[in-house]
This record gives structure tokens, C-alpha cells and sequence, in this order.
């Protein structure tokens, strides 16, 4: 009972959805409002995944817009990568990215994602995940903020 | 015969709409704003233009699946009273072609998952298996209880009788049977505290697990099945425990229809009841869910008993 007071007292805490700023991608219309993506961490430090956990919680609530996180690449139309691609996770995401059925994107979040950040020209990192993979976007930003990640996300589902 | 094709017309359009209105429960509960009720629709409708993909080294079962269960889901959503009780396949409507029928659908699911040859896929047709075995025996006994005073094991005719005498549901039988089935159909459809749909950690998936290799068309009819099974065993339910509304054979085309929108409503209902006591409830560790499923079972027998008992 405690919990349903709770819960009416709190009421709605996703805040208002904001305005677009930027154009949806052309895989957008084949979406159609649908997009479940497959979330692959090839070496991060974890912090773009606090952003992506965040993205997808009560306040910002990327789901509104028709994304979804998906346990398997196999029902995924997108993966999100995130971090350097390190040797180790190299051909993981290579056969992560042969899983997903065509037609797939791919979603390269963070700095690390697009040019190795602070890893560049570490020893273990095998280069940005372009290198690996064909990248259709790519979010700045160390790590990039919530809003940031909503705004790609909604690039794909058109909403 | 009018009867029967709206009632699998209204299954198979209102299921995933079911899922839907759960989703936007639970998240409206949770303080999120939620995809809306039309969310599951685009999900099927992007999936079945998108590439289904046969893993290396799979079978026939893994392609036989996703036509078997939601076969076997639209043959039950046939019999089943939902909209009508004058089904024209009276022969086959009764509680164990239906309760078989389920089971069919469960059994070739597990079997392609055990196909995939994958760790998880085995682990979660295992898991299946182990529910199923508790929850098929427990969705008979049940029902089989309620069968006693209709004298008949054609569902129809249960329903029938129920709504001829209303003051006969209001018993220890149709309590116990109630509960029994309300905590199997959880179990069926893969809900919390059994299962949880929205999870990702495939550690703690019981259908997911199986279905982790599906893609596109494939993974559109499975889903697509899920979303009727479970509108039919809540069906089912609203249809055994408050069976007002529904059409008897040589009924009108308005009766029909007023049956529909009555069955959509109390589906529409129970769906929102179960997915609002949702929020209040975590997932059950694997290993306590046979205590559950056999208490269950244990109700559902006692059921039986006091229906000779009490008759």
C-alpha cells in the first residue's frame, strides 16, 4: 500500500518530449516507429552506459519514442556500440554485427565509439568501430548526455 | 459461424493491442510515458518486412515453430467461448483438445529452442518444460472442476450452464478453480512473478530464451502467438468466471457484436489488473515457482474434490 501511495504522490516523472532539431535517417521510413536495438560494448568504460541506461529510465524514457533494448542481435534492426574496439571484442562485434538481420544500422555512441578518445593508440584497442563495422551514426560526446542519445534514438524511429 | 470468425478476427487484431495497454499500465505506473497501446502493432508490422534468418545447423522444428504456435493459438481462439458458445467445431471444444492444444503450441517452441543447439536456447526449453509440466495438469483439473456441475467437458456447455445459474459460481469449487487458473495462466503466458517479458539478462529468461534466434517474419508470428495465448487463457478466464454477455447459439448479429465489445472490456480489464499488480511484485527465484505452480495444482485438485463433495 506504501508503494501505491508512492506512486500516486510521484504521478508522472518523464519529462516533456523536446522538439526535434535534426533530420531522420533515411532508415527511418522502413522503420516506421519501431526500432529494437541490440547494445554492444566493445571496451567501454561504462560510462556511456550509465548515459544509456539513464536514456532508457523513467525521466527521459527513450521507449515513448519506439525504441526498445533487446536481449539478442538476431531481433535487433540497430546496434548501439559503444567504447574503443579492443582486441578482444574485435571479431565479437564483427559476428555480433553478421547476426543482425538486413537491414541493419549501426549506432557508434561516444567519443570512444568514433575515434578511440582517450584509448587512442592504447595497446589493447584495435581502432574506432568504423574500422570494424559500417557506422550510420555516430553520438558525440564523453560520455554523451541523455537528451543527446533520445535525439539519435528518435532519428531512427521518425517519432 | 458469424460468431466464430469475429471472435478469431477479434483474437487476432486485439492481442497484441492487449500487450499494449499492459505495457502503457505498467508504464504509466512506473511514471513513465510509455510507447502507447499501438506499440506492439508497429513492432509486428516492421518485423514481417524484415529478413527471417535460419541459424547454421538448425532443423525443421526451428521453421515449424513459428507456424505451429500461432496455429495451434488461432484453432483454440476458434473453440474457446469467447464471443460466441455455438462454435462450429463443438466436437473438438472441449477443455482437453484446448488444454492439448496449448501444449502443442509450448511443446514445438521448447523443441526449437533445444534446435538451436545454443546454451540459452536449451536452458529456457528446460525451464519451459519444467513450468509446463505443472501448469497443463493444473489448467485441466481446473477446469475440469467447473466441468462437474455442467456435467460435460465441452467448454461451451460449461459456459452455457454458468450463465444459467449465476449462484452456482459463487462456491468453494469455483474460488479454488479460480485461483488455480489465474496463477497457471501467469505461469502460461510468461508473466512476473514466473517470467518476466521485458527482461534482458538471458540468466533469468524462461520464453525469451527460446525465441533468442528468431528474426523477422518468424519472430513476428511468435510474438504475434504470445500476444493470443495470452488474451485467450484471460478470455478463458473472464468466459469460466463471469460469463455474462456471451452469445448463445442462433443469437443475432447484435448480439454478437454487444458480446464482443463485452469480452474486449473484460479482457481489456483483467490485462490491466494483471499488469498493474505487476508493478508490485518481483520475479520469483526459478527454483520457488514449483512451490507456486504445485500449490496451485494442490487448489485445483481440492477443487475437483469439493466439486463431488458439494454436488
Amino acid at each position: 500500500m506504501s508503494l501505491l501511495r508512492k506512486i500516486r504522490k510521484t504521478g508522472r516523472v518523464a519529462e516533456p518530449a523536446p522538439e526535434r532539431t535534426l533530420e531522420d535517417l533515411p532508415a527511418a521510413a522502413q522503420l516506421r516507429g519501431s526500432v529494437q536495438i541490440r547494445h554492444v560494448d566493445a571496451g567501454s568504460c561504462n560510462g556511456c552506459e550509465v548515459e544509456i541506461a539513464s536514456a532508457f529510465g523513467p525521466v527521459y524514457d527513450g521507449e515513448r519514442y519506439g525504441a526498445r533494448l533487446v536481449a539478442s542481435p538476431r531481433h535487433a534492426d540497430a546496434l548501439l556500440v559503444t567504447g574503443p574496439v579492443t582486441r578482444n571484442m574485435a571479431s565479437a562485434l564483427r559476428r555480433t554485427f553478421e547476426a543482425v538481420p538486413e537491414p541493419r544500422l549501426v549506432v557508434a555512441l561516444g567519443d570512444c565509439a568514433r575515434d578511440c578518445g582517450v584509448f587512442a593508440g592504447a595497446y589493447g584497442v584495435a581502432g574506432a568501430v568504423r574500422d570494424v563495422v559500417p557506422v550510420d551514426l555516430e553520438v558525440p560526446g564523453c560520455p554523451p548526455e541523455p537528451q543527446v542519445i533520445i535525439e539519435a534514438l528518435r532519428r531512427m524511429t521518425g517519432r | 459461424m458469424a460468431g466464430v470468425v469475429l471472435q478469431v478476427v477479434l483474437v487476432g487484431l486485439g492481442s497484441p493491442l492487449l500487450v499494449g495497454v499492459m505495457r502503457q499500465v505498467r508504464a504509466r505506473l512506473e511514471g513513465r510515458a510509455g510507447a502507447g497501446i499501438w506499440q506492439p502493432w508497429r513492432d509486428l508490422r516492421k518485423l514481417m518486412r524484415r529478413q527471417p534468418i535460419t541459424p547454421a545447423g538448425t532443423g525443421w522444428m526451428f521453421r515449424a515453430a513459428p507456424l505451429l504456435l500461432p496455429g495451434t493459438a488461432l484453432v483454440v481462439a476458434s473453440v474457446v467461448p469467447l464471443v460466441t458458445t455455438a462454435s462450429p467445431l463443438d466436437g473438438v471444444a472441449d477443455l482437453f483438445a484446448v488444454t492439448a492444444l496449448l501444449t502443442l503450441g509450448s511443446v514445438a517452441l521448447a523443441l526449437a529452442g533445444l534446435d538451436t543447439g545454443t546454451a540459452f536456447g536449451g536452458m529456457g526449453a528446460s525451464r519451459e518444460v519444467t513450468v509446463l509440466a505443472l501448469v497443463e495438469p493444473t489448467i485441466l483439473l481446473s477446469v475440469f472442476a467447473l466441468s462437474v456441475p455442467a456435467g460435460s467437458t465441452n467448454l461451451g456447455d460449461i459456459v452455457t450452464a454458468a450463465a444459467e445459474h449465476p449462484l452456482s459460481l459463487i462456491s468453494p469449487v469455483s474460488l479454488l478453480a479460480a485461483v488455480a487458473l489465474v496463477i497457471v495462466s501467469i505461469a502460461e503466458t510468461g508473466r512476473i512473478p514466473v517470467d518476466n517479458p521485458a527482461t534482458h539478462l538471458e540468466l533469468t529468461m524462461i520464453h525469451e530464451a527460446m525465441t533468442l534466434e528468431y528474426a523477422g517474419l518468424d519472430l513476428a508470428l511468435i510474438e504475434w502467438a504470445s500476444a493470443m495465448r495470452l488474451s485467450l487463457l484471460l478470455g478463458l478466464l473472464a468466459g469460466l468466471f463471469a460469463p455474462w454477455g456471451i452469445a448463445t447459439a442462433g443469437a443475432g448479429p447484435l448480439a454478437l457484436l454487444v458480446a464482443a465489445v463485452v469480452i474486449a472490456l473484460k479482457v481489456t480489464v483483467l490485462g490491466g489488473l494483471l499488469a498493474a499488480s505487476e508493478v508490485f511484485m518481483a520475479k520469483l527465484r526459478l527454483f520457488r515457482i514449483p512451490e507456486l505452480l504445485a500449490g496451485s495444482f494442490l487448489m485445483a485438485l481440492l477443487a475437483v474434490a469439493a466439486s463431488y463433495f458439494l454436488a
